[in-house]
């Protein structure tokens, strides 16, 4: 089979999937869906610099508050942002930012995220290794603190709400196709094997000339563009936003995602993310009060007990996760052979 | 600024670099062995807060519950090491350094289902809150008890690193894991040896944080550990001394540039990452350190 009638024929599936999908579940489960959706898009990217790139980091959480903040400011008309405020009036260049159409509010959100990933990179890839990881770590609490402290532009903790814009899963699901499409093309193209290079030995790239900052500031503003997209369509869908969301805890469930599906595997990476988005949702009842006894408080934290677990055993015993580096296409070129 | 305030944010600073220097030398401790920044440790602290407040309010004195609470935080690290870094001491770096952040998810997440995550009041006993006035300086008696523990703890790491068998031994790690081996020393129970002074010290931190800002909550190692380890990193990470001093200069810092500013008050968590990235930019090394990938204690 050719591979551009295989590629036809995934498409055309997955636009049939995307066009029907509204008719076929319930409201719940279309929000569900739609969640999902995001975070594949939003693991997608980060495992383009996580996995593929192999630059450990953990700014996810960052780059998603950019763009849900920008997307989220764009579309509040003005006068229920004068109304929302209640700390401080919007600064004039709040009030100025305006558009009806969501694809202009989404993109911007992506841009900016891109612009600040471009000036991220300067500073944070003269490190490596774990020093990048914590650098980057930094970079989302940052954002947070930057969030809360600057009640003129994002309304403080209080956040923003009643974010209403007609979003339906043609745009979830349109963009994460458009995401996927785009990152296995990356990974296939020379840009990717660049990007492999410097993940397997960044010195033996460096000595091939490939220039590996530049490979791996193209991995991070790409990452960040369709995380900050990403960021934009969780603003829309669940409609309100505080900077408590975009804390560590989106970059953990991310981390978890990309680790599962094997860092460095797109099809890996869509596979977990409906495991780990479906098993958070079947084990929501964890968290009611009285469970284990425990008393009548209710308890968040079990759920994410159970699944540092899981994080840890994987690490432990199946380091590759569920396909490794490899697409799950190649395993099918194997037996070819 | 007037003098008596002058004074006063010194003894703050002092108190505070005190707590950040407890908790980085774990950090150094760790990554001068193993090559990992334990992201767990931070929690450790948390652990050993938390310990205290249990037995404390179990009816334990606080005295006797504060050795506890060391002593199960040392357990915790050890246990950390046995079961989630030891089976990854040959694998590449980046799965331990995952391992590392899912313990540390899931000691937070333990302790919030088994202590829920709203904040928990701290009252330690009077002796330890009792406030002097020295002139215009207010002095809570913890304030001054903090640096002088601090002080005599790093005698005795140092100490045990410079003067003793085990010190040896934790040196001659940080060179080169195989080679010691190969000379005979436990190397695993070397490095359990690590996690226990490592864990123990940032259990004491913790306990101090608690006492000088009464509420603790399952979340409160996440950023005083990251300010600790930014602390290890400004000093020169794998440098024991380094660790201490740049924990004082992050503490002394964090007093004075809000003193001095107050609307940047909101933005204290966040100085330490500017440090941070300011110090991996022109200074790798750190104040201490000598190269970031050979570093020696």
């Amino acid at each position: 089979m050719g591979s551009l009638v295989r590629n036809s024929i995934f498409i055309a599936v997955a636009v049939a999937f995307i066009y029907f999908a509204g008719d076929v579940f319930g409201s719940y489960k279309m929000f569900l869906i739609n969640t999902i959706g995001i975070y594949a898009i939003l693991a997608l990217s980060y495992n383009l610099i996580n996995g593929v790139t192999g630059q450990f980091s953990l700014e996810p959480n960052g780059f998603v508050a950019i763009g849900a903040y920008f997307t989220a400011i764009l579309l509040l008309s003005t006068e229920s942002k004068i109304d929302m405020y209640a700390l401080v009036d919007p600064s004039p260049i709040v009030l100025s930012m305006h558009t009806g159409s969501l694809a202009i509010a989404l993109l911007v959100g992506g841009v900016a995220a891109t612009i600040i990933a471009l000036l991220l990179s300067l500073p944070v890839f003269r490190v490596r290794g774990d020093y990048l990881a914590i650098v980057t770590l930094g970079f989302g609490f940052i954002i947070r603190i930057f969030a809360i402290n600057n009640p003129e532009f994002t309304n403080g903790a209080m956040g923003l709400n009643d974010i209403s814009s007609s979003i339906n899963f043609y745009w979830v699901g349109g963009i994460l196709l458009i995401t996927f499409i785009v990152m296995l093309n990356i990974i296939y193209s020379k840009y990717g094997r660049a990007m492999k290079s410097v993940r397997d030995d960044e010195d033996a790239a460096t000595a091939m000339g490939i220039n590996t900052f530049k490979i791996k500031t193209l991995a991070f503003m790409t990452s960040a563009f369709f995380e900050g997209i990403g960021g934009g369509l969780l603003a829309v869908l669940i409609t309100t936003i505080t900077p408590d969301q975009f804390s560590f805890l989106l970059t953990f469930q991310l981390l978890i995602i990309v680790v599962l599906g094997g860092l460095g595997s797109m099809s890996g990476t869509l596979i977990a993310t409906i495991l780990v988005m479906v098993g958070m949702e079947a084990l929501r009842f964890l968290d009611e009060p009285n469970i284990l006894g425990l008393g009548n408080e209710a308890h968040p934290g079990l759920r994410m007990v159970i699944f540092s677990v899981i994080l840890i055993v994987v690490m432990l015993f199946a380091r590759r996760g569920l396909l490794g580096d490899r697409e799950l296409l190649d395993f099918f070129k194997k037996s070819k052979k | 600024m007037d003098f008596s305030i002058f004074l006063q944010q010194l003894v703050n600073g002092a108190s505070l670099g005190s707590m950040y220097a407890l908790i980085a030398i774990g950090y150094t401790m760790v990554y001068g062995v193993l090559r990992l920044i334990n992201f767990a440790h931070g929690d450790f602290m948390m652990v050993g807060a938390f310990l205290t407040l249990f037995g404390y309010s179990a009816g334990i004195p606080f005295e006797l519950s504060v050795l506890l609470a060391i002593v199960g935080s040392a357990f915790i690290g050890v246990m950390t090491d046995k079961i989630a870094y030891k089976p990854l001491r040959d694998a590449p770096k980046i799965s331990l350094l995952i391992t590392a952040i899912g313990i540390s998810f899931f000691l937070e997440n333990l302790f919030i289902v088994l202590f829920g995550a709203t904040p928990k009041a701290f009252n330690a006993p009077e002796y330890l809150t009792k406030v002097f006035h020295v002139g215009e300086i207010y002095l809570p008696i913890s304030v001054i008890i903090i640096p002088i523990v601090t002080v005599l703890i790093l005698t005795f790491i140092l100490y045990i690193l410079y003067k003793t068998k085990y010190g040896m031994a934790i040196r001659a790690l940080a060179f080169d894991i195989p080679t010691v081996k190969l000379m005979g020393v436990d190397a695993d129970r070397i490095i359990m040896i690590v996690f226990i002074i490592g864990s123990s010290l940032a259990a004491i931190g913790g306990i101090f944080y608690a006492v000088s800002y009464p509420s603790i909550d399952p979340l409160m190692g996440i950023i005083v550990g990251l300010k600790a380890f930014a602390a290890a990193v400004l000093g020169g990470i794998g440098s024991v001394t380094g660790a201490v001093l740049g924990g004082f200069i992050l503490g002394f810092t964090e007093i004075f540039v809000v003193a001095m500013f107050p609307e940047l008050g909101g933005y204290k968590d966040a100085f330490a990452f500017f440090f941070l990235i300011l110090v991996l930019l022109f200074r790798p090394t750190g104040i201490m350190g000598e190269d970031l990938e050979r570093s020696r204690f």
